[in-house]
């Protein structure tokens, strides 16, 4: 096992299991596509938890995918200092709520017995996978500063190179070891995101936002009942 | 769908139809489809008509018609936590007894019990609520007088509910009324809730249902319920299988006191949003403006027009919820200030007084027998804020001419009322002999037939515009074939 393995084919492991297996489920188990919400169990500390989970790995998450889409964009905001710097503490304040909001969840599913009931294996494996993510980010931002500018600069390139089918590792196999297991922990939550609750993030219900207030559904043909008629 | 109040003895027979036959499976515990309360009383769940806690429904400022819950605006920043949706306390925790300790337990100096456990995790806990624990007025102290439809009541009309010697209730079984402006279906997220366009009955899909939450505090009257074990809303069907095999749903065949009738009714959609907007008095009667009738040939015209088949034509000429709904006007839509347009409809009990104590000498509070409606033991205004969304005059008319047929009854079978007074009773209730004749039969004598007119779904033929039955050969059924399990 060496970084080529690990950074230049599981990324596409990953995504060739992503891809088969999600779509797969939606097709043959449409039933099991969402997270099982245990607020109805515990109505008091789940506002703490998932409120604040959710908020923090959407900015993080998306300031990730900004970084990947339009790296140019980013670099020229950070040329000054100041912006730089508000970027950098927006980032880790909300990687911050993330991991609070992670930990409340965590805290909650094994601190109340109704909630530990709908709790499976498959939901520890996740949330410990998103523990090491969101800690081993926040360490990254801690210990290695500007993250915003050398993710644009280096690990950018390199997700291309991925894209493109040419892997390239040499922009990152110099990196430190926090930021490799901080890379390889996001493939390997990726690889088991088909078979756990995370394909919630999959059926975010857009659709609700522009379609008619009511929904009516005939289960027959109108016109043709209207022939049948004797 | 009516519901007639008068007849209801609270056997609970319907809700135990109901759960053998829906709700007996993990996570679906604690519902109850159909549920009968006690009134006065909170209910189940536990005030659940406190619509400034629970959120249900649609509010109105005239022009524009909004969920109280989650409108698509809100729906946004509530997504991850619905802020009004209830808990299990809310309900019940569900329990069975540990039986098996009662055949186990090592020999000693006390009997064994079966302590309670609880469903859900399977400790031991102690029992605080249950499905109907406010039965029959059972710590009248803490629930009945915490009704929410006493809110507007004065002291004088509390303490008169409240007072022994007057004490009246009465059963409300309560199912979902497959309203025709369902909130619940307005805010699923995932659309997973629809109404059928043939029969109306409001149906949710388990494959679609993304456990959004979103539905459970919108339907005002509480019955979409969550799933904890599947993490799906799941709600009554009407035993749409039993409907469409010309069967009254399970609650209706099982009725004792023979309470329920079910039809269907033709109606205008096109005018729901408009007439929601009306102020909370006007309701009643704009529900009754949109309900059609079945004979007028202009309707019937436009039925076929739209695609409705003769038989459900016929059968909703035959409606005896139109009787109760339109003609006779005795029926009533439960909370109609909600919104929704509930298409169940009560006829509104009678609670006459008849003898109160004075001292240690009992009597007759009225002379006439069948008393005076405005001194019923209920304060009739107790009975407009569930019935009428505060219009006292729809509701005086359909008790008075509910005592009308009773007093024209009277003099048929018995005879010692005169026939001038039970004519003049009549005419006040804006009824005819025959009109009351008709009630007393339809209320007193309905058989199975009379109860339930159920129009032919002709789902054999509609099965074969869907889908090819000769795709499914060798599959048992068309619908989803999986057990509803997660994994």
């Amino acid at each position: 096992m060496n970084d080529y393995f690990w950074l230049g084919t599981l990324p596409y492991i990953s995504v060739f299991v992503f891809l088969l297996v999600t779509i797969r489920r939606y097709r043959i188990r449409a039933f099991s596509y969402s997270s099982l919400s245990s607020q109805f169990l515990e109505n008091q500390q789940h506002f703490w938890g998932s409120v604040p989970f959710h908020y923090g790995i959407l900015v993080v998450l998306g300031g990730h995918i900004l970084g990947f889409l339009c790296p140019k964009a980013i670099l020229s905001w950070n040329v000054a200092p100041l912006r730089l710097l508000v970027l950098e503490v927006t980032g880790l304040a909300f990687a911050v709520l993330t991991l609070v909001g992670l930990a409340n969840i965590m805290i909650r599913r094994l601190r109340f017995p109704k909630a530990r009931r709908v709790t499976t294996a498959g939901d520890w494996f996740i949330y410990c996978g998103l523990l090491v993510q969101v800690v081993t980010g926040i360490a990254i931002a801690v210990h290695y500063g500007w993250g915003s500018s050398w993710y644009s600069t280096s690990l950018t390139p390199w997700l291309w190179s991925l894209v493109k089918f040419s892997p390239d590792i040499s922009y990152i196999a110099p990196m430190p070891l926090l930021v490799k297991v901080h890379i390889v922990n996001a493939f390997l939550i990726l690889l088991v995101f088909p078979f756990t609750r995370l394909v919630h993030i999959l059926v975010v219900p857009n659709p609700y936002l522009w379609r008619k207030t009511q929904v009516v559904i005939w289960n027959w043909d109108r016109k043709k009942i209207r022939k049948s008629a004797d | 769908m009516v519901f007639h109040l008068d007849k209801c003895i609270g056997c609970h027979t319907c809700s135990v139809a109901c759960k053998n036959v829906w709700t007996d499976r993990e996570g679906t515990d604690y519902m109850w489809w159909n549920n009968v309360e006690t009134k006065p009383g909170t209910g189940y769940p536990t005030k659940w008509e406190d619509q400034d806690s629970y959120k249900g429904g649609w509010v109105t400022d005239g022009e524009d018609l909004e969920l109280r819950s989650t409108s698509k605006s809100k729906i946004i920043p509530n997504i991850f936590h619905n802020p009004a949706q209830p808990s299990m306390d809310d309900y019940y925790e569900p329990w069975t007894y540990k039986y098996e300790d009662l055949f186990n337990a090592p020999e000693g100096d006390d009997q064994p019990t079966a302590r309670p456990v609880s469903m859900v995790t399977g400790e031991h806990i102690d029992v605080e609520a249950g499905p109907n624990w406010d039965d029959d007025l059972s710590g009248s102290e803490v629930y009945a007088k915490n009704d929410v439809n006493m809110d507007g009541l004065n002291q004088e009309q509390r303490a008169q509910m409240m007072a022994i010697e007057r004490l009246a209730f009465f059963y409300l079984p309560r199912i979902c009324n497959h309203c025709l402006n369902p909130s619940c279906v307005a805010a699923c997220p995932s659309g997973a809730l629809y109404k059928r366009g043939e029969d109306g009955i409001v149906l949710l899909n388990q494959d679609r249902c993304r456990a959004w939450r979103s539905c459970i505090p919108a339907c005002p009257y509480k019955k979409t319920y969550f799933n904890w074990s599947t993490g799906k809303s799941e709600k009554c069907i009407l035993c749409f299988p039993r409907l469409e095999t010309g069967q009254a749903p399970a609650c209706f065949h099982s009725c004792v006191g023979r309470i329920r009738y079910i039809s269907n009714l033709l109606y205008d959609a096109d005018k729901i949003r408009e007439l929601a907007l009306l102020p909370d008095d006007q309701l009643v009667e704009a529900q009754r403006e949109m309900i059609l009738d079945p004979h007028d040939p202009a309707v019937i015209e436009a039925a076929k027009k739209n695609g409705v088949h003769d038989g459900i034509i016929r059968t909703a000429q035959k409606s005896p919820v139109y009787k109760f709904l339109k003609e006779w006007k005795l029926a009533l839509p439960l909370h109609v200030e909600y919104r929704t347009f509930p298409m169940l409809f009560y006829v509104p009990p009678l609670l006459p007084v008849m003898s109160s104590t004075q001292g240690d000498v009992v009597r007759n509070e009225v002379d006439e027998l069948f008393g005076d409606i405005e001194k019923a033991r209920a304060p009739i205004e107790y009975l407009g804020k569930m019935f009428t969304g505060g219009n006292l005059g729809k509701l005086r008319y359909a008790l008075r001419k509910q005592l009308a047929v009773r007093i024209w009854r009277r003099f048929v079978t018995v005879g010692d009322i005169s026939e001038d007074k039970a004519k003049a009773a009549l005419a006040e209730a804006d009824c005819t002999p025959e009109a009351a004749d008709e009630i007393y039969r339809l209320s007193a004598l309905a058989t199975f037939d009379d109860r339930f007119v159920i129009p032919p779904f002709q789902r054999e033929m509609a099965i074969e515009m869907l889908e090819d039955p000769h795709d499914h050969r060798s599959i048992t059924g068309f619908g989803s074939r999986m057990a509803p399990k997660r994994s």
